[in-house]
């Protein structure tokens, strides 16, 4: 039975006009589609590497390793308060600039310049080289030629992105498109109370976006979260989203969700009932200064009175969800090769007045773990088998539409990437 | 000896050792105890944190002293081994084999 209204068209899938066939995965398994994928979508998109609340002074830096992308990145605020980013090579011998210890950890903190630890070249905050030891030793070295290498960076809605392609001339706001456009004006700002989480999954990063991008399996995968009859009553329901949507290489789920707080207390747990607060929340919404209805309008597009939180998918690996409770999720994929990935969620709550709201939150975001320890662990499941190759043929349902739109779009960004490079002539090198 | 926690949770300080910092650290704990150790503490916790819903609203966190923090952490590890005790039947997350998740960016207190 239909419970919310689908397009004329009949299927979501349908609607924005991608084909209904099994999908192969065979982009999921192939060591040489994701050579393809680092080169045509993480050397070449607006990737989002954290918050401006990450840099809260000048001087502040935080370092990033894409390993997809083959670069780390010191991501700094300057002395006139604007954020940069800058590859993290020193220009003498190329030694990696800003790292602790272990030279593939990443690292953060305060400072006035960065000193390499090699032969202490000092660069500004604004990458420019300003000290060069036993200057007079080098052969008329110009300094103005070996500042850092910038990469660009743009912020959106405190959100710091950067690019790494020099020839990429698509302003940040422009390629996130009509979702972040209606986004904007969220109060992100005050969400400034962070619980931050890290795993590396034995999966392609795709798997796991899929797997948060459709909540077919929820009633099922995570049914033991829910007491028993509620568990029965879920599974018979089943999901069914209250609106997709698609923009270029980005998509979104609008959700229905009655938990928080829940028609009945019976529903949930007893920790849920004395702290009033789950995997969908705090029931008591902080004040943000706008009410549910006074959101912006990609969120909660179809103004829903039993909404309950949506999921953004920015194409290639950030995912935002929004929640009616008055707080935000972000998921990130980074690639380590085509079969793991470092998976980060991060929680971002208004901070707590009292220790009972410390509570609550700390229940969201343990409850978030659990649910990621049951999917992290089925996409190692998953990715084993699509490997042995034994069948090739998946059908997906329309509740799976955005899982058929992310790897329709990476497979699409590899084959106009390949067409580009077929287009221009060879050069000696 | 001084007490762990605020005179009013006096049945607390038995399992003064849950009074633990970080998620982190209070998971490690949960996965290395027996269900009979995590239902132990659930039953004396519990009632107790259905109790205390008003003195906890009462305790700010600027400035919170000794006492209260080892409360707050105490009820933060009734938290994390709920689940076991209402959902899982036993300390680790089911399937979850040799999946982990871990806390990297905590608030401090």
């Amino acid at each position: 039975m239909a419970h919310f209204p689908k397009p004329s068209e009949g299927s979501w899938t349908e609607h924005f006009e991608i084909d209904t066939e099994p999908v192969s995965y065979a982009d999921s398994i192939s060591p040489e589609f994701y050579e393809q994928e680092r080169d045509a979508i993480f050397r070449r998109t607006w990737l989002n590497v954290g918050r401006v609340e990450q840099l809260p002074r000048k001087g502040s830096y935080f370092t990033r390793e894409l390993d997809a992308a083959g670069a780390s990145v010191i991501v700094v605020r300057g002395t006139d308060g604007e954020v940069r980013a800058f590859h993290n090579v020193c220009r003498h011998r190329g030694n990696k600039l800003v790292w602790d210890d272990y030279p593939r950890e990443e690292t953060k903190g305060t400072c006035r310049a960065f000193t390499c630890k090699y032969h202490a070249w000092r660069y500004d905050l604004e990458g420019k080289l300003a000290f060069v030891q036993q200057e007079s030793e080098f052969f008329g070295i110009d300094k103005s030629e070996y500042g850092l290498l910038a990469v660009q960076a743009e912020v959106w809605e405190g959100f710091v992105f950067v690019n790494l392609d020099p020839e990429n001339t698509t302003p940040l706001r422009e390629y996130l498109g009509r979702f972040a456009h209606g986004i904007e004006g969220y109060p992100f700002h005050k969400l400034t109370q962070v619980h931050k989480y890290r795993a590396e999954i034995g999966s392609n990063w795709k798997l796991f976006i899929d797997a948060f991008a459709e909540f077919y399996h929820a009633p099922i995968l995570h049914s033991g979260q829910y007491t028993a009859g509620e568990a029965a009553k879920i599974k018979k329901y089943g999901y069914e989203a209250l609106s997709y949507d698609i923009d270029g290489p980005h998509s979104m789920v609008s959700s229905w969700g009655g938990i928080a707080p829940p028609k009945e207390k019976a529903m949930v747990k007893p920790i849920e009932r004395a702290l009033r607060s789950g995997l969908f929340g705090p029931w008591d919404a902080p004040d943000i200064g706008m009410s549910t209805e006074e959101l912006p309008p990609a969120i909660n597009p179809t103004r829903s009175k039993v909404w309950g939180m949506d999921t953004f998918v920015f194409f290639p690996n950030f995912m935002l969800l929004i929640w009616r409770p008055n707080w935000v999720l972000t998921y990130h994929y980074w690639p380590t090769s085509y079969n793991t990935h470092i998976f980060e969620g991060t929680c971002y709550f208004v901070p707590p007045q009292n220790a009972f709201q410390r509570l609550q939150q700390e229940l969201a975001a343990v409850s978030f773990k659990e649910y990621g320890l049951q999917d992290g662990n089925t996409l190692e499941a998953t990715q084993t088998m699509l490997e042995s190759r034994t069948v090739d043929a998946f059908p997906l349902c329309d509740q799976e539409v955005l899982l058929r739109h992310l790897h329709s779009t990476a497979q699409s960004y590899v084959r106009r990437h390949q067409q580009r490079r077929s287009e221009t002539p060879a050069t000696a090198s | 000896m001084a007490n762990v926690f605020p005179a009013e949770f006096a049945e607390l300080e038995p399992f003064a050792d849950w009074a633990i910092h970080g998620e982190r650290a209070r998971y490690a704990k949960r996965i290395s105890s027996t269900m009979e150790e995590l239902q132990a503490f659930y039953d004396v916790a519990f009632p107790l944190l259905e109790k205390g819903t008003s003195y906890l609203e009462k305790v700010s966190l600027d400035g919170i002293g000794d006492e209260d923090k080892h409360l707050l952490w105490a009820f933060c590890s009734l938290v994390t081994i709920a689940f076991p005790v209402e959902a899982w039947g036993q300390p680790r997350v089911p399937d979850s084999g040799p999946a982990s998740i871990d806390a990297v960016v905590e608030p401090a207190v």
